[in-house]
This record gives C-alpha cells, sequence and structure tokens, in this order.
C-alpha cells in the first residue's frame, strides 16, 4: 500500500510550489496589458511620458516576469518527478494542453519578452507595440491552456479508462477544448490577473502621489489602472466559475461544502453569507441566509435544486458499489483476456471505477470491502467543510471590494480629483489583496477537489511517485531554502526599483542614495507634460 | 474519425520530433549554457561579463522554451517514459531545476545593482546555471544507456530501485563530461561570433579547439564503451507496432554490445556518429581560420550527431529497465493513443514553423557584435 507520509508531502510540495508560482503570474497577465496600452497611447500620441510609463511598469513587469519562469519550470516537470502515476494513468489526455501551451503560447511570450526589453532601438515603433501586444496575447494563451489541462482534472470530460493500456485516454479532444468548467476558470482567471495587475499599479501610484513624486506619470497611471481594474474587477466576479458548478459530482459536492449546506434545499435554494460550520453534527451554526440567491446562481433556474453534502455522499456510495463491479470486471479481465462478459461489464461500470480506487485506501483488494468501509470512502468524497466556506467567503468579499476599489478610483480620475489622500491611503493599503484572493481561489479550486486528483477516475493518494519520505523532505526544504531567498531579492530589488521611480536622474534619487519622500518642486518635472 | 496515418508511423514521427526537440534545445539553449558556464572565465571585469550575458539576453529565455516544450511533448506523446524518468531521476531532477531556476533571475537581477559582490555571486549562479544542466543532462543520457532500475507492476505503476549515487556511475559520468565539452564548445563558438573583437573573444577562440578535442576524446571512448563494454538491450518477443502501448507484453533481455546493432542493420545511420566527430574538427578548423560562422556551425552539427547518436543507438528502446528488461520502454509500446499523437503531430505542424519564424526573427532583429560600448551606453536596456 501507499506511504500516506509520501501522498502528504507530496500534496504540500505541490502545493507551495504552485501557490508560489502564482503568485508572479497574475501580475504578469494583468500587468502585460497594461503595458500594451500604455505602449499603444505613446505610439497613438507620440507623448514620451506613455513610453516612460510603459518602461518603468516593464522594468518591474520584467523582476516579476523572471521568477514567473523560474517557477513554471518546476510546475513543468513536477508532474512527471512527484505524481508519476497521475502522469502515466492521465498523460494521454493532460500532456496534450501542456505541450500545446509551449507550442502555441510559452514561445511566443519567452521569445517576445526578450524583444520587448532589448528591441527598443532595433525596430520601428509600430513593430515594438506588436511585440508588446502579442507578448500579452502569448501570457493569456498560456492561461488558457493551463486552465484546459486543470478544468479537465475537475471534469474529465472527453476521455476513458482503456484497460489494455490501464490509463486514460482521449476520445473527444474538443470536449475537453471547449470544457465548460475549463472556460469558465480561464475567464475567472485572467480577469483576477488583471484586477491584480491593475491595483499594483494603483497601489504604486497612489504611493508616488501621497509622496508628491512623478505626479503626472502617476496620475496617468493611475487613470489606466482605474478603467482596466474596474473591468477586471467587474469580469472576476460576474464571470466567477460558480457556473460550473452544477456539473460533476465533484463539483455539485465543493459548492456545497463551500456552502456548507448538508441538506439539499428546496429551489431556489438561500445563499448563506456568514455561519459557523459544525462538521461534527452536520450543521451551521447562527446562519443568515440570503433567499434564492444560491438557486439562481449556481443552477442558473428557479426550479432546478442545489443538492446538499449528505445526499451526495449517499450517491457516492451508489457509485463506489458500481465501482466494484468494475474493479472485479477488470480483475478478470486480466486473468483472462477473452472474458467477453468481464469485458462487457466492465464497460458498464467503468465510469465508476475511480470510486472504486478510494477503497484502496483502506485494503488492496475493494472486493473485500464491508458496508462499513463504503460508507467511510463515501464520507471521504467530502472536503474541508470550514476551511472551503471561509476561503470562499474572504475570496468573494474581496471581490466585490475590489469593484468598489475601482469603482471610486474611476470616478475620482473622472473628476480630475486623483490626489484624493484618503483614497491613496486605501488604495496603498489594499496592495496585498488581490494575491490573498487568488491564492484563495485556488485553495478552493484544488483543495475543494479532495480526494480526487481527476473528479470520479483517479484519487489523490493513488497518484504519486514511488519515492520515499527524505527525498521528498530534502526537495522540500531545497525549494523553500531556494524560493524563500529568490522572493526576499524580488520584493527588495521592486522596493528598490519603485523608490527610484521612473526618473531616477531629475530626482536625483540615485542607485546609492537612501530614497526619501521628494517634495520640491523638481520632483514634478515630468518631460513632455 | 478514422486517423489517416496508421499508429506505427506515428509513433515512428513522435519519436523524431522528440529528438527535435531535445535537439532544438540543444543547439540553441546549449550556447546559453556553455557560454553561462564559461562567464566567470572568459570575463575578467564586470563590463566584460556583461558584454558575454548581453550576446544572450535577448534570446535565451525563447531558448529554455524548447527544453520546457520538450518535457510538455514527452509527457503528451511518452506519458510512460516522462513518468518513469522523472521520478527515477527524482533528485538529480530537482538539482537540474534548481540550475535552472538560477538562470531567469540571474540574467535579470544581476544588472538591476552596482554592488560587486552582488555582481559576482550572480556571475557565479549564472555558472551553475549553465554547468550543472549541461553535466546532468549527460549523466542522465548515460544511465538510460546503461538501463533505469525501475520494475512495472500490473497497474503500470513504476517502483524505483536505485539510488542517487547510483546515477553517478563511471559511464554516466563519462557522458557527463562528453556533454559539458561540447555544450562548453558551442558556447565558446557563440561567443567567438557574437562578441566584439578583444580579450573576451580572444580567450573564448583559446579554450574553443581545447573542448572539441575533449568532446572528440570522450565520444569516442563512449563508443568504444558502448561497442566492447556490457551495455545493451534488445527485444526478444515480436514487435507489434501498432498494439495498445503496455509496456508489460513485450519480452527484453540485457545483451552487451545490442547497441551497435541499429548501424550494421541500418549503415546510414553512421552518419550520426560521424556529423559528431567533424562538428568538433570542423569548430576546430573554423576557430583557427578565423571564420566564426564554420565554427559555429561545427559545433552545432557535433551536438546534432551526438545527440542523434545517443537516440538511434538505442532504438527502439526509449528507456530501457536494468532491474527487469521486460519493463523496458519502447517506441512500440509507450506511446499515446492513436488519437492523441495524431491530435498533437496537427498542432506541432501548424505550430512549429510558427515558432521558426518568430524565433529567426528575433535572432536577426538582434544580430551583430554586442561591444562593451553599446553595454556602457545603453543604460536600462542592457543586462
Amino acid at each position: 500500500m501507499i506511504d500516506q507520509a509520501v501522498v502528504d508531502l507530496s500534496r504540500w510540495q505541490f502545493a507551495l510550489t504552485a501557490m508560489y508560482h502564482f503568485l508572479f503570474v497574475p501580475l504578469t497577465l494583468g500587468l502585460a496589458f497594461m503595458l500594451a496600452i500604455m505602449e499603444s497611447v505613446y505610439v497613438m500620441t507620440g507623448r514620451q511620458v506613455w513610453k516612460d510609463m510603459t518602461k518603468f511598469w516593464g522594468a518591474l513587469f520584467g523582476i516579476n516576469f523572471a521568477l514567473g519562469v523560474a517557477t513554471g519550470i518546476t510546475m513543468e516537470f513536477q508532474f512527471g518527478m512527484n505524481w508519476a502515476y497521475y502522469s502515466h494513468y492521465v498523460g494521454d489526455v493532460f500532456g496534450a494542453p501542456l505541450a500545446i501551451e509551449g507550442l502555441m503560447a510559452f514561445f511566443l511570450e519567452a521569445t517576445l519578452v526578450g524583444l520587448f526589453f532589448f528591441g527598443w532601438d532595433r525596430m520601428s515603433r509600430r513593430a515594438h507595440l506588436a511585440v508588446t501586444w502579442f507578448m500579452a496575447l502569448g501570457t493569456n494563451f498560456s492561461a488558457l491552456w493551463i486552465l484546459i489541462a486543470n478544468g479537465w482534472m475537475q471534469n474529465p470530460v472527453g476521455s476513458e479508462f482503456n484497460i489494455e493500456t490501464m490509463r486514460m485516454e482521449i476520445t473527444d479532444f474538443a470536449a475537453v477544448i471547449f470544457n465548460p468548467i475549463a472556460q469558465a476558470k480561464f475567464v475567472h482567471t485572467v480577469a483576477a490577473g488583471y484586477v491584480t495587475g491593475a491595483v499594483f499599479v494603483l497601489a504604486i501610484s497612489a504611493w508616488f502621489l501621497l509622496n508628491r513624486r512623478n505626479v503626472g506619470f502617476a496620475k496617468r497611471s493611475m487613470t489606466v489602472a482605474a478603467a482596466f481594474g474596474l473591468a477586471g474587477a467587474l469580469s472576476v466576479v460576474v464571470l466567477g466559475d460558480e457556473s460550473g458548478y452544477a456539473l460533476t459530482d465533484n463539483q455539485k459536492m465543493k459548492l456545497a461544502a463551500l456552502e456548507a449546506m448538508w441538506e439539499t434545499h428546496e429551489a431556489p435554494a438561500p445563499l448563506t453569507l456568514v455561519g459557523f460550520p459544525d462538521v461534527e453534527n452536520r450543521t451551521t451554526h447562527f446562519a443568515i441566509d440570503m433567499p434564492w440567491a444560491l438557486g439562481l446562481i449556481a443552477t442558473r433556474s428557479f426550479d432546478r435544486e442545489v443538492e446538499g453534502i449528505l445526499p451526495l455522499v449517499a450517491h457516492a456510495e451508489e457509485r463506489i458499489e458500481s465501482g466494484v463491479i468494475a474493479w472485479d470486471a477488470m480483475m478478470r479481465v486480466r486473468e483472462d483476456a477473452d472474458d467477453l462478459e468481464a469485458r462487457a461489464t466492465f464497460e458498464e461500470h467503468k465510469f465508476d471505477m475511480g470510486y472504486a480506487l478510494l477503497l484502496t485506501r483502506y485494503m488492496e483488494d475493494p472486493r473485500e470491502a464491508t458496508e462499513e468501509d463504503i460508507r467511510r470512502a463515501a464520507f471521504d468524497t467530502v472536503p474541508n467543510v470550514p476551511v472551503m466556506f471561509w476561503s470562499f467567503r474572504v475570496m468573494a468579499g474581496l471581490g466585490f471590494y475590489f469593484i468598489a476599489l475601482f469603482a471610486t478610483a474611476f470616478v475620482l480620475v473622472t473628476m480630475r480629483k486623483h490626489e484624493t489622500r484618503w483614497f491613496l491611503k486605501l488604495a496603498l493599503v489594499s496592495l496585498p489583496l488581490p494575491w490573498i484572493a487568488a491564492e484563495l481561489g485556488w485553495l478552493l479550486a484544488e483543495y475543494g477537489r479532495q480526494p480526487w486528483i481527476v473528479e470520479g477516475s483517479l484519487p489523490t493518494f493513488l497518484g504519486v511517485s514511488s519515492l520515499n519520505a527524505t527525498q521528498i523532505w530534502m526537495t522540500i526544504a531545497g525549494f523553500t531554502l531556494l524560493y524563500g531567498v529568490l522572493a526576499v531579492i524580488e520584493v527588495m530589488l521592486m522596493i528598490h526599483y519603485i523608490r527610484k521611480g521612473p526618473y531616477p536622474e531629475l530626482e536625483g534619487g540615485g542607485e546609492t542614495r537612501p530614497a526619501r519622500p521628494v517634495t520640491h518642486g523638481g520632483a514634478r518635472a515630468v518631460p513632455a507634460e | 474519425m478514422e486517423i489517416p496515418i496508421s499508429y506505427e508511423i506515428l509513433r515512428l514521427m513522435w519519436w523524431a520530433l522528440i529528438g527535435v526537440l531535445l535537439i532544438g534545445f540543444a543547439i540553441t539553449d546549449g550556447f546559453d549554457l556553455g557560454a553561462a558556464a564559461l562567464l566567470p572565465f572568459v570575463g575578467q571585469t564586470d563590463i566584460e561579463r556583461r558584454v558575454v550575458i548581453n550576446t544572450m539576453g535577448p534570446t535565451w529565455e525563447g531558448n529554455q522554451v524548447w527544453f520546457i516544450l520538450g518535457g510538455g511533448a514527452i509527457f503528451a506523446a511518452w506519458p510512460l517514459v516522462y513518468a518513469v524518468s522523472f521520478s527515477a531521476l527524482y533528485l538529480a531532477m530537482f538539482v537540474v531545476l534548481a540550475a535552472l531556476i538560477l538562470r531567469p533571475v540571474g540574467f535579470k537581477y544581476r544588472s538591476k545593482r552596482q554592488d560587486p559582490r552582488w555582481r559576482t555571486s550572480w556571475d557565479w549562479a549564472l555558472f551553475l546555471g549553465g554547468f550543472v544542466p549541461a553535466l546532468l543532462f549527460g549523466v542522465a543520457v548515460g544511465n538510460v544507456l546503461v538501463g533505469l532500475p525501475f520494475t512495472l507492476d500490473a497497474d503500470l505503476r513504476a517502483t524505483w530501485t536505485g539510488g542517487f549515487f547510483d546515477l553517478l556511475n563511471p559511464f554516466a559520468l563519462l557522458c557527463g563530461l562528453l556533454s559539458v565539452s561540447m555544450l562548453l564548445l558551442h558556447g565558446a563558438t557563440w561567443l567567438s561570433m557574437k562578441v566584439e573583437r578583444g580579450p573576451v573573444r580572444d580567450r573564448a577562440r583559446a579554450l574553443g579547439p581545447l573542448f572539441a578535442l575533449a568532446s572528440i576524446v570522450l565520444f569516442g571512448l563512449g563508443g568504444m564503451w558502448v561497442a566492447f563494454g556490457d551495455l545493451g538491450f534488445a527485444q526478444v518477443s515480436e514487435i507489434v507496432a501498432d498494439g495498445p502501448s503496455n509496456p508489460l507484453r513485450t519480452e527484453t533481455v540485457a545483451e552487451a554490445g545490442a547497441w551497435m546493432n541499429n548501424y550494421a542493420n541500418q549503415p546510414w545511420t553512421i552518419l550520426a556518429p560521424v556529423l559528431g566527430f567533424a562538428g568538433a574538427a570542423a569548430a576546430i578548423i573554423g576557430i583557427r581560420r578565423d571564420s566564426e560562422a564554420i565554427a559555429f556551425l561545427g559545433s552545432k552539427l557535433s551536438v546534432v550527431g551526438i545527440i542523434a547518436t545517443a537516440g538511434l543507438s538505442m532504438f527502439p528502446f526509449i528507456l530501457p529497465s536494468s532491474a527487469d528488461p521486460n519493463s523496458s520502454l519502447t517506441v512500440w509500446n509507450s506511446s499515446s493513443s492513436h488519437t492523441t499523437l495524431f491530435i498533437m503531430l496537427i498542432m506541432t505542424a501548424i505550430f512549429l514553423p510558427i515558432i521558426l519564424a518568430y524565433t529567426s526573427w528575433a535572432f536577426k532583429v538582434m544580430w551583430g557584435r554586442v561591444t562593451s560600448e553599446d553595454v556602457s551606453a545603453g543604460g536600462g536596456d542592457y543586462y
């Protein structure tokens, strides 16, 4: 049987490296388009300050991008290193979008990012602008293919298990690409990236304005951030990925868990605003409900029900029983490849076989499972309810906060009241919030998918490599050390560059001198004002 | 849907395509690895080192994608190979990743501060980012030629029976040194082409022939070892080229000298090792005659020849198992499904030419020698 320590450590390592990687990704997604917008204004108007903006925000983009690339290398190889059985089991389906991401997206963005930085004097303005736009498109295509891969793990469409090769294989590639969960995730994720980029530019511009530095530069940057951020913040909430939650058993479970909804409510179900989920007694205390809201959001209808956790567990029990039949048939085919009756039985029950694999956590052979074992395995399909419940509330709350923040920013910049100090302070302290929201979003998606690595097909604990705990401890320590040092360096460089500002030579705030709030008139000397 | 290309042909094409991607990586990012490993030696002053870094600055990131794409394509086309090799080489892979992670940050962050200690630290980080992968890629290929100690059970779950230090066997180390000298040669010919005339270029040109000679000697030694040593595996069961991908249906034995069989059966394959030697020799001649184009072409062809030799010697094996030869992975028993191979071929046929087009354009835009004047005057546009 599989060593539980290896499973837990592999999960920790993946979670740590993936969440660390995603500190850099959303800023890349958002800033890339903002750079393209700023440079477009420069090319259209010829005003130098817009080129300065592209270069200054571009330098910060570059510092961030370097770590995004560095940590992305780990992601591409980690499946094979730590999740070898998963890689074998689903590589036929899951590998394709990853490879296409390289072909279509990453090659494009990585080649053009070099020209973005080095090509200013080597090509025409329009050619450079095209480079910037295609680089931005590349980053977003990259997100598309990664989320198609991830969406398949949430909803493994277009594929089925092949008993000859002991793995999932593609049956309908179009279904994998147009997987509704993947599409919803893509829009939601890139919009979250736009919000991150906009909050970043807004907060740093606010810091400049609070210190009365680079005023013209900062006002223009703030205007771009306000408009871009408002569009992003509206998209991220309106096009949230709840729409996919009615699709699969696991997605239904995820929805029920993040709402801490134990029993099915008659349609349309209410949305719980706050409350205290109690796992032991399977109830939620002090719940404040908003009538109808959940039913409308999740099913887009008045009459369809949102299923509760306990009925979904009962349904999982049935699927486990059906899965055991599939397992038994597979074993008979293994003994006698010509057993046609066994093959027919397998075909009939194969879509439940993953549920039988849930039992292998407790026993070698699922056929020996008692009713008690089946009940226990069915309860494993419930993710951690309080974590889901609170993560969702914080993430969604932040989503609405960003709408309010950018709506205010939009009104202020339209009224030319950029220097409203209370708002500038608010914008500055909002800087870390989009990262918190984005990480919680991934926690909901991935932790909420447990116990599955691929929904309904393969439990997470079966996906690991045949490693020992020592090996994984060594790499966790190594990654933590390396990533920790790099994080410190990156933040240090970011702060260094921000303090230096876009016009160090005019301000005299050079490399070696400590940064200080510059309040004299010279600080406002922005060229081409 | 009826797939217009047979499973057998698609498997062959994907075997070749992975070779193309890995060779693409080795001839583009290979000179970046080599030049980064040479950085602390060919550049003595800060400005000299900046010149070296800026020969790679604009294009190394795109070059590295050949590696990422190679990994992704192995995952998509040969999932079992991806699963077994990366988990079997777990700690070695970690060291490679850690070294490669130093490169993007090293290139980007080095010039952001004036402090000499800061810059020297990044120079050595970049050295490690070039040298360590160059060495370990060779060690990995060497171990694949020896056979990796893994077994597959009935669920096709791989179990690894070796330790990290088993990877450091003499043949694998020989391959590691070959890989280092071949990529250092490639880095040296790149620098002699891209760096202004002066001390940096002279140092690169002085070192180039040494690495070329080392490549020739080590490649020759490796060849003798393969021919007369105890390496090699052979399939004894009948070849089923279009069967389901399940390695347990193949019977294989270890057979000393079997890696030479393809050269006897298909004499044209001898071109690969010939290219490996001839390319390195051409690089020496190119450097001597002051013809950088010939030198760079020579080192490039040498890389192509040496990597192709490893692939062709083992065909149809991809990942032989020394612990249980019957678990060995071959072209015929470890690919993706017929459908996936076809879809991925279409995608590659569409996107690879586009990639080659904009990559060539990027190299063209950045064409020309990097000079210390440009670098010092270029302000923030240079690393």
